[in-house]
This record gives structure tokens, sequence and C-alpha cells, in this order.
């Protein structure tokens, strides 16, 4: 952490700033300071955090809930974890403020099953606050104000990172996202508004309140302000957890971690696209290379196919297994890698594979199936000679 | 659409995800009941606020290719066939899930959607084992007609052809072949919304997914009711009756066999839909001729053991009564529920085991004509009853279940050899090559061929309310139930209403007739009485109405209570022809109530033919010693949990 740059979420700063301010504060102040400071959700669908608060308040329903969602589930992606260790406050302090925005009195924290151990600190953090008049009864003596957090356990599976799957979950159902509309916003945890948010954008919401939306809007480009963290792991010589200003290209971040030798950078975890080195100059934010923090480096011996089907793997196991073209979709892309390394694929069904991702990426049911494609189709895009060349290889290898 | 079709949110324990969701935006506060403008292919239609693209589509006469959808169920969106292109959307919309609370410009075939539903059919046959020439399910299976109608011509992803399950075949009444499942979960849902049962459920994740009982069981072992409805909404061959066909055409061959069958009022009224009639349209007479066109020895009327089941299960409600309101006797177990759904019990006996004191202990009809014919039909005809095959044919996959229940050999025989379901009666026509329709009619055999109207209503939710009625109110009252209800017809219990609630109020008594003067000495206790009943059919309605008496409600203070473990009743049974809808069920119905207003004589207690019964066989009287070892029986308390 830290790179010399100014810092959002670690700097040094009046304890529950924001939190103070905030209660000062109408609803549509909260509202309008979080939307003019550009902050969009870091989970990574990027949906703009002060529309979502917006969409919420304006739900006509006395029970409105929020949740944090901590199921960082997104393979390469471990920045929420340190978060939670290490700025729980700010995270509590951010869910403290959208529940005072939207009109909640309760809330959770969907905490990912592998994250377990983090629980008690947690639970102490939330038990100190309360002591401290910052949850509980009659937050720092507003005089109304109410708002309690418990912590809740998922087990383990990726597609409850899926905001409707989340809150299936929590009502202690199979995780299993549901149609859309309706959105949380007006339906979500047992049928109530519901605003669900990553633990960073909880966190960057409380520092927006805290600083002025201004200060945080003019880090980073129009598109994508404030800082982000960015988890990077790989092929790289400084492999950790980054804050740094959205926008940066790839080419700045691999300096920044030592991975300079890439051929090929996964941007945004299984569910994100292969950038290859041509496009290095590609930037960090929601209209170019989007990611949820999850960067992951391919040194220049990287077999690609071989990157590809492990990312297949992993959503042919994790697909809640709902709908078709998820379900069974990632399965034959799957079979389709395991054709190409065999080298037995033909250039028309790699062709109809490419075709069923596109179908995938349209018709799927959530965010899962429709980006589980991403990475197999970005790497035969931009991998196709190393892929081609393959066969060749492999009869090499076996002769 | 009629409360029938649909599920309970307020008690269902179904996941919200497979829930009809209620979208609160701002347009719908101020707007109730508004229309808002839909194009879809170029024509404009409105739409009541709220309502899917599909049903929009069809008011357009668009067609939209479905498979999860089903009329019967909450939409669930998640096998993708249905997607359309909704402008200004990156992403398709699944039609049958996407509430329309804007004005949409909808798009249903564009290269992008023939595109991706090809995909989707693609994908959901690679993983079917499709062995369509082997299959019950063939010329009327969902996947196969999709495949024709998106033009399939080859398995572009493959197709599996190794199982990798066994056929379950633990159950008497529902076959499992999960190979062929498509996990469109109609059955799950139909299983937890419609039936509020929940054995079945989507378990594992990924292209693992399958549909399963509580850790994998069998589901002969399981708290599965038998109801079969899953097997009347499952698209293709993956759920299925246990056939006994074979077994019946052997002992039909059996010169040493002499096979009777006994047919329900409800396969009568559905059966031309296997032969390409319109629903509803009644072929009883044609069936007769057919099945004796197929060598059964005998053919009878399940409606004669209506009757015989009103003289009984009626009996014990007056008796139950005397010791409530005459005796003053608290411990009475009021309400008395029916028991001719064998569904039902099952459910009781699973979820409601405290209550079993409160079934009538009477058989149903098809035990009780088993019953019968293995003892007063063997002696009239010098029969050998171990000779004597009794085949019932049911709309219904769980008289499969009830006639292996090892306490129905009150005959000394299995009272009841087969349950054989409307589908597979209509398939035995079919290999004999016997064109039902255009058959000749004939009546059925005597002695147990006369029944009434009253034994043919018992095929529709509300028949058996308004048979007892009929049968107890003019034997109470003594004036001819015509004076209460027109042409005897006791509308309040009719219809598709989940519930229904009635009160009579005696206000006069009449002498008691003979039939019942060993039991009472007069009616007197019951003047000024208010006689409360309820119906209820769909087991997720009786777990209501159960719901309710738990917590001492207004159905704990019934005295009679209806219970059918299908919606509809037993013409939408799990042994009915597929599909069914609530349109289907509708027309089914209007074919029962128009028969009995054919029959001369529509009251159980003047069936000729039962009346001789209890002067020649059973002397003791209804609810007598005889009839008690012959035609009552009792419960297993099951519980929910399974060994």
């Amino acid at each position: 952490m830290g790179t010399g740059r100014e810092s959002i979420l670690f700097r040094e700063a009046e304890p529950d700033e924001g939190l103070r301010k905030a209660v000062g504060m109408t609803r549509l102040e909260i509202i309008s300071q979080v939307r003019e400071s550009g902050l969009r959700g870091r989970g990574g669908a990027g949906f703009p955090t002060g529309s979502k608060w917006n969409f919420a308040a304006l739900a006509q329903d006395p029970l409105k809930y929020v949740v944090c969602n901590a199921d960082e589930g997104e393979p390469g992606t471990f920045k929420d974890r340190v978060l939670l260790s290490e700025r729980a406050d700010l995270v509590l302090e951010g869910m403290t403020i959208a529940a005072r925005a939207i009109g909640a009195r309760e809330g959770f924290i969907y905490l990912r099953g592998e994250y377990e151990y983090l629980r008690g600190h947690l639970e102490a953090v939330i038990r100190r606050r309360g002591e401290a008049g910052l949850l509980g009864d009659d937050i720092l003596g507003t005089g109304g104000f109410t708002f309690r957090v418990a912590v809740r356990m998922g087990a383990g599976a990726y597609v409850c990172g899926e905001e409707t799957a989340l809150i299936e979950s929590l009502e202690g159902h199979r995780g299993e996202p549901r149609n859309r509309p309706p959105f949380p916003v007006n339906t979500g945890f047992l049928g109530h508004p519901t605003a669900v948010n990553n633990v960073e954008t909880f966190a960057l919401a409380a520092r927006v309140i805290a600083l002025g939306a201004e200060a945080f809007a003019r880090i980073g480009p129009a598109s994508s302000t404030g800082t982000k963290l960015f988890s990077v792991s790989g092929d790289c010589a400084r492999p950790g957890v980054y804050e740094l200003p959205m926008g940066l290209s790839i080419a700045e971040l691999l300096r920044e971690v030592g991975g300079e030798e890439a051929k090929a950078v996964q941007v945004g975890g299984a569910s994100g696209t292969c950038v290859p080195r041509a496009q290095f100059s590609r930037r960090l934010a929601f209209d170019d290379a989007s990611t949820g923090g999850s960067i992951i480096v391919f040194g220049p011996g990287r077999d690609m196919l071989r990157v590809a089907r492990n990312f297949m793997e992993f959503f042919d196991e994790e697909s809640c297994g709902q709908c078709t073209p998820c379900r069974q979709g990632n399965h034959v892309l799957l079979e389709g890698i395991r054709k190409l390394e065999a080298g037995v694929c033909s250039m028309a069904y790699l062709q109809e594979l490419r075709a069923l991702g596109e179908t995938m990426q349209l018709a799927s049911k959530c965010g899962l199936g429709q980006s589980s494609p991403n990475a197999f189709l970005s790497i035969v895009e931009h991998f196709k000679d190393e892929i081609l060349a393959r066969p060749a290889r492999v009869q090499a290898e076996l002769s | 659409m009629n409360t029938e079709s649909r599920m309970n949110p307020d008690t269902s324990r179904a996941p919200v995800a497979q829930k009809p969701q209620v979208v609160h935006t701002r347009a719908a506060e101020g707007d109730v009941g508004a229309l808002v403008r839909v194009n879809i292919d170029g024509q404009e239609v409105k739409v009541p606020l709220g309502a899917t693209i599909l049903e929009a589509a069809r008011r357009l006469g668009v067609r939209i290719p479905t498979l999860c959808h089903h009329a019967d169920l909450c939409s669930a969106g998640l096998c993708r066939v249905c997607v359309v292109e909704v402008e200004g959307q990156r992403a398709l919309q699944a039609s049958c899930a996407y509430p329309i609370t804007s004005p949409l410009t909808i798009r249903t075939h564009t290269r992008k959607v023939r595109q991706a539903r090809r995909h989707i059919l693609d994908l959901l046959l690679s993983e079917h084992v499709g062995e369509c020439y082997t299959c019950f399910r063939n010329n009327n299976c969902e996947l196969q007609s999709l495949a024709k109608e998106m033009g399939v011509t080859e398995f572009r992803f493959g197709q599996r052809t190794e199982r990798r399950h066994r056929v379950d075949r633990s159950s008497h009444s529902v076959v499992r072949d999960m190979d062929k499942c498509v996990l469109c979960r109609r059955c799950v849902r139909t299983c937890i919304d419609l039936q509020e049962v929940g054995v079945l459920e989507a378990c594992h994740r990924g292209s693992a997914t399958a549909i399963e009982t509580f850790r994998d069981k069998p589901l002969g072992e399981v708290v599965c009711i038998n109801c079969g409805q899953c097997i009347n909404r499952c698209p293709t061959g993956a759920l299925r009756a246990n056939d006994p066909a074979e077994q019946i055409w052997r002992l039909i061959d059996d010169p040493t066999k002499h096979v009777v069958i006994q047919t329900a009022p409800a396969p009568r009224a559905a059966i031309g839909e296997c032969f390409g009639c319109e629903p509803g349209t009644p072929l009883t007479f044609e069936m007769n001729t057919a099945l004796r066109l197929c060598g059964f020895d005998r053919v009878f009327d399940t409606n004669f053991t209506a009757d015989l089941t009103i003289i009984e299960e009626g009996t014990e409600l007056l008796l139950r009564l005397h010791r409530a309101l005459a005796q003053g006797d608290r411990e009475a177990a009021l309400p008395q529920f029916t028991s001719c759904s064998p569904g039902w019990v099952k459910y009781l006996e699973h979820f409601y085991p405290q209550y079993i004191p409160n079934l009538s202990s009477a058989k149903s009809p098809q035990q009780m004509f088993g019953a019968v014919i293995k003892t007063w039909y063997a002696q009239l005809h010098g029969l050998d009853p171990a000779n004597i095959v009794t085949v019932a044919l049911m709309p219904c996959a769980a008289k499969k279940f009830e006639c292996n229940r090892p306490e129905m050999a009150d005959s000394g025989q299995k009272d009841v050899d087969f349950g054989l379901t409307t589908r597979e009666l209509a398939q035995m026509f079919m290999e004999a090559g016997i064109d039902l329709p255009r058959l000749p009619h004939s009546d059925f055999d005597d002695p147990f061929g006369t029944a009434t109207g009253s034994g043919v209503i018992f095929g529709a939710t509300g028949g058996v309310m308004e048979a007892a009625l009929r049968t107890v109110v003019e034997v109470v009252c003594g004036i001819p139930v015509e004076n209460l209800f027109d042409h005897a017809e006791i509308i309040p219990v009719r219809g598709f209403d989940g519930i229904r609630y009635l009160e009579l109020p005696i206000r006069e008594v009449g002498p008691v007739i003979p039939m019942f003067r060993p039991l009472v000495d007069s009616w007197a206790w019951l003047k000024g009485a208010t006689l409360k009943v309820a119906v209820a059919h769909g087991t997720a309605n009786a777990k209501k109405v159960m719901d309710d008496i738990v917590a001492g409600g207004r159905f704990a203070e019934c005295h009679f209570i209806e219970f059918m473990g299908c919606p509809g009743g037993c013409i939408g049974g799990g042994g009915q022809p597929i599909p069914t809808s609530p349109e289907i069920r509708a027309a089914r119905a209007r074919a029962i109530y128009s028969e009995d207003r054919a029959y001369k004589v529509r009251k159980s207690h003047e069936n000729p033919a039962v009346l001789d019964l209890y002067a020649r066989f059973l002397t003791d009287g209804p609810c007598g010693h005889l009839s008690h070892k012959l035609l009552h029986t009792h419960y297993t308390a099951r519980g929910r949990y399974m060994a």
C-alpha cells in the first residue's frame, strides 16, 4: 500500500468525519454529494452510487435495508479483505451514511465464507461503534436515527457476489439471481428496498462526505472519478493491494508493480477481459478497461490457452446452474478449450464457440453468465496465433 | 386470472427468485390500473402496468417460444428460450419474466434473438439424453416441438448419450428419469409453489446442477405425496407415472383371469384430448366400448362407490355431529376431512399427522370398489377372488400408491390390483388400434353400472362436498334439496377459487329414513344448527386451511371440509392428459357438470344399486360392522422427517 500518490482510503483523517457531517445533512444533500462526486460502484459493474441510493431513497416503504457486499469472490481480488481488516470503521461509517441517505434502520455485511476469520473482528468493531454512539439507537445524539448492522456469512458460492443472489442467500435460500426488474433498490431483502454496495464503495462514500464531492471528483477522469484499490497478482515483482487514481494506464500500473515484461494482463478477474501487450496503453476506467480491482499479470512464458481453461473451469463450477446459457454454455466453452488443447477443434467450431460466447453475453440471466465468456473471447481474439500454433506443439511434445 | 392458477405467495416457502415479484415503481403508485404502450415487431398494444412482455405478445398474437414458463406457475425466467430484444438495452430479456412498467419497443426475431434461441436450444439438447423413439412423450414433448420449431437439424454442441443417473422407480406413482431433465424447474415450482410439498429442489452448481430430493434419496422414501402434478408440468419425459399397462395386457390375455375395470369420472372428461378432441369432450360411452374391445371382462362405474362413499362418509359425519352436538362430546373429531384423494391423505399424514382422527375413515371410491368386487361380486358370480383382477382407471398418480397400501387388502386379497391413469389407458387404446372418438356407445355393466350425478361430480373440486350436501341436507331436513338449491346444484361450493366456504342453517328437520334408524332416533338435535363446510383443492390451499385450523381460525369451526390434492380436483389429476392449464381444467369440469345434469338420479342415497347392496350384503347398514371391515380404513402418521 502507499505509492506516494494521494490516498483517499488510507490517509490520516479525523475518524467518522463523514458520518458527523452526514447527520447534519438532509437525505437529499447526502445523495447529491455522492452524485456530484461521480462515485461509481467498486464491485465491478460501476453503477453510479448516488443514483442507486436515490432510487432506494425514493422507494416508498417504511422498511429498507443497507447491505455491504463483502463476498469478494472474483478470482484475483483481495482488496476488500484489506479494507475489512484495516479500515472496518470506514466501511461501517459508509454503511451508516447510506442508511441515513435512504432511510434504512438495518443493515448486513454479507461476508465471504472464506473470510470467516474476519467475523470476530467485524463484530467487535460493530460493538465498539455501538458503544461509541456511532451505531444503534440515536446515532451521534441526532434523535431518532437508528441503524444496526449484523454480519451474515456466505458459504462459498461465487454467484452470491451478484446482488440478487446475495439477497436470496441472505434470506436463507439457495443463492441464485432473481429476475431484474424489479431491482433490489425497489424489491430487495424480504421484498423491501435494499441498497447493496461493495465494501470499497461504502468506504469511499464516507470519504466523499468527509472531503466533499469536489475533492473526490478531482482525481481521475470524468467517467471514473476517485481512487481505486487494485489487487495485483501474477507475474510481477511487487504483487499486492494498491490504491491508485482511476484512469491510469495498464503500462503505468505494470511499472508500479514491476510487471513490465508481461505479455497480457487480465483486467477484472475471471469475468474481466484479457488485454494483450499491444493494448497496454488502455486506461483502467469504467469506460475502458474496467475492473472491480483484480489485475492478473501474465509473463511471457504463460500458455494463454491454459489461462483460458483455468477461467472456464472456474465458471463451469461456479455458474449457479439456473439459466441455460450460463450453466451449459460455460461447459461447452470449456469442452471447446479442451478440444483446442488437444488440437482437434476445427476453425468452424471455434467460430461457433465465439458466437456462443456472444449469446451467453446477451442472453444469460445475470452478470455471471453475461461476463463469463469474456476471458475466453478476448484470449481467442488476441492470442489466436499462439493458440493455432499449438496443435503442432502438442504433436511435437507427444512425439 | 382465477385464484386457482396462481401460487400462494403468502404461505409459500419458495425462494423469492421463484415467486412472482411485486414491482414497486413510482409510476405504479400513481397509475394503479394504468395501461402502458408496447410496440412489438411494429404492432402497438396497451397492456396493464406490470404485464409481462410475453403476455403483451400473446395479446397481439405474436408467438414467442417458451419452455420454463407454465400457465400454472410463477415465472422463473431461467431457460431463456423466450428472450427478446428490448430497445435501449444491451442484453436480451426473458419475455416471460420482464414486467412492463414503461413504454417499450420490442423485437422478437432479430438475428441476435434467433441466434440466441438456437444456441440455447442446442445447449438444452446437448444435455438431454434424447431417446425420442422410446420415450412416452414422443410427439407430446415440448423440447421436441421446440427443436422442430427452431429447425434444428444437427446437435451443434453434441448430444449426451451416456447416462449419469439411475432411473428412480422407487415410487409406486412417479418414475424419475433425470437424464431427460432440462432443468426448467417446473417440477420444483410445482412441488413447492403449487403444492407446498417441496420434495424437489435444484442441487449442486454449474453443469453438475440436478433436480434432487433431500440428499438424493429415492422418491419413494421422501415426503412425496404422489400427486403427480410434476408429471403434468414436465416438458419432457423426465417424469412419468409408473405404468402397469404391460402387466394388465398379460392378465387380459390370461384366460383364467377375470379382469374388471372401474372407471372414475374425471378420465372420461379428458381422455379425448389424447385423441385430438377439444378439452371438455366427454367420451364416457365410447370408452366403455373401447374397454371391451381391449378385452376387459367387465366395465364398471366408480361412481357407484362414489355414491357408496357418500353414504358411508355422510353417515360418519352425522355420527360425529351427533357426538358433538347431541352428546356434547368435545373430543368428536370435527371438522371431518374427506379422504378420497390419496394425495391429500398422504399430505396430511406427513405434514399434519396430529389431525389423522379428523380424516374420514371411509375408503376412497376406488378402494371401496375393489373390496366390494372381491367379496360381494365374487360371491354373486361364484368367482374365486384370487382369479379376479381389479383395475382402476383413475385421473390420478397417487391412486397407484393407494392401492398398494398394505392395509388395503380387507377382501383377503389386494383389493385393487392396478391403478391405471388416463394417459396410460389412451396409450393402450392406441396400441390396440382403437380410434376412441369414433366408437359406438355402450353402457356400463351391471350390477355396478348404475350411478348418480352425485358420483360424477366427484371429479371436480367441490364435487364431493356437493354430493354429500345433497344427501345430508335431504336426509336431515326431509325436504328435496331442490327446494334449497335450483336443480340440486349447490353453486357456492363449485368453481376454482382455491378455498370456498359455505354455511347452511338447518331450520327444519325431517323423520329419520329407514337406512339410518339403527344409528339415530331423530334429527331434532340438529334443528337450528348451522352446518359449516369448506372446500380446498391443491395442497397449497389445503395448507392454508390446515394452518388456520391449527391457529383456531374459522375453519376450525367447520363441520366438514373437502380436500383435494390436485388443483381443480380429479380433473386436474396427475394422471390426466398433458398439457394442463386453468382453461383445460375448466373445460373438463364443464363436461363433468353437464354429465351430472343428464342423470335421472342425482343423489347418492337414491342410487338403487347402493340401496340393493345394503339390503342384500351390508345388511347392518352404513358404518355397520361389515362396512367397517370392508369399506373403512386407518391411516399412518408419517411425519415430515424421514429416517
